[in-house]
């Protein structure tokens, strides 16, 4: 037909979406794993380099960094897409400034042992934020509170729930599910869901 | 002879594990590599709301098994497992 009605109130048309996705609008949980218990007391968030200079923040100060609020479309790799999800949260560009690095790689693991991978090109630019906050309430712990990354280009098993730690090196080393079958990079507009694609 | 002469090919595994798994793995006892924990598979934490299967050790929550579908294929991770136990037939 090729024609959208503006007076269309109910499933979005399909060209919005990627490849062998379809729209949901509650918010399915999925994880590798139980959802951890974290004290903010406890909680912490650590960048090291390649050459092991560590940045450190508990969550006073990861608190006290600049936010932004976003309003993103995620795309999870089980074929559901979620568009004008709003979220807040600090850019990785804050995080990394001033970190002298030359690293092409991050490794990015969560408390309770998750990891993923991505290259550090992917985290800059304004594409990737840890994520405190979704549609104005504090980030619930079975969506990845207290923070997650938040990489909304790249499918959402990327975007690591209850991140701890992001090591960058100059070794690309998969991740939880990219050791398994998983697309390396997950690129929901290539498809590129498991090996091969 | 080289080392790698002395050894078949995985072809040869076939033949020996064709049966296993055909098997109920659920009746399989199997050994946490973390915490020795040698319990049936049926006793296991499963997590199926992800993008592949995990299987933890009731014990310690190490990750025993993983396992993902794809179009055509499957992959299956059985790192945190020492041993798997099978029953099997016994011959005539």
């Amino acid at each position: 037909m090729g024609t959208v009605s503006r007076g269309f109130k109910g499933r979005r048309p399909s060209v919005e979406l990627p490849p062998g996705q379809y729209l949901v609008e509650d918010f399915p949980v999925l994880s590798a794993g139980p959802t951890p218990s974290i004290d903010l007391q406890d909680w912490e968030l650590v960048i090291t380099s390649e050459t092991d200079e560590q940045r450190r923040w508990d969550w006073d100060a990861f608190r006290a960094l600049p936010s932004e609020q976003v309003t993103v479309d995620i795309h999870c790799v089980t074929h559901w897409s979620k568009l004008h999800t709003s979220w807040e949260g600090a850019s990785l560009d804050t995080l990394l400034e001033g970190l002298e690095t030359s690293a092409g790689y991050a490794l990015v693991t969560s408390y309770g042992g998750y990891t993923t991978n991505l290259p550090l090109e992917d985290l800059t630019d304004g594409k990737a934020w840890i994520a405190f906050r979704y549609d104005g309430e504090d980030l619930e712990p079975e969506h990845g509170g207290p923070a997650r990354l938040l990489v909304p280009h790249l499918y959402f098993w990327k975007s690591a729930k209850w991140v701890r730690w992001i090591q960058l090196g100059d070794q690309d080393e998969p991740g939880f599910w990219e050791s398994l079958g998983y697309h390396n990079y997950g690129d929901p507009w290539q498809e590129q869901r498991f090996w091969g694609d | 002879m080289t080392s790698s002469n002395r050894w078949p090919d995985g072809n040869t595994l076939t033949g020996h594990l064709l049966d296993l798994f055909r098997v109920d793995v659920t009746t399989a006892l199997g050994r946490c590599t973390r915490c020795g924990r040698t319990a049936a598979m049926a006793e296991v934490r499963v997590g199926d709301h992800a993008p592949g299967v995990v299987a933890r050790c009731p014990a310690c929550d190490q990750v025993l098994l993983r396992l993902v579908h794809g179009p055509g294929r499957a992959w299956l991770d059985l790192r945190g497992l020492t041993y798997l136990q099978l029953p099997v037939p016994e011959e005539a």
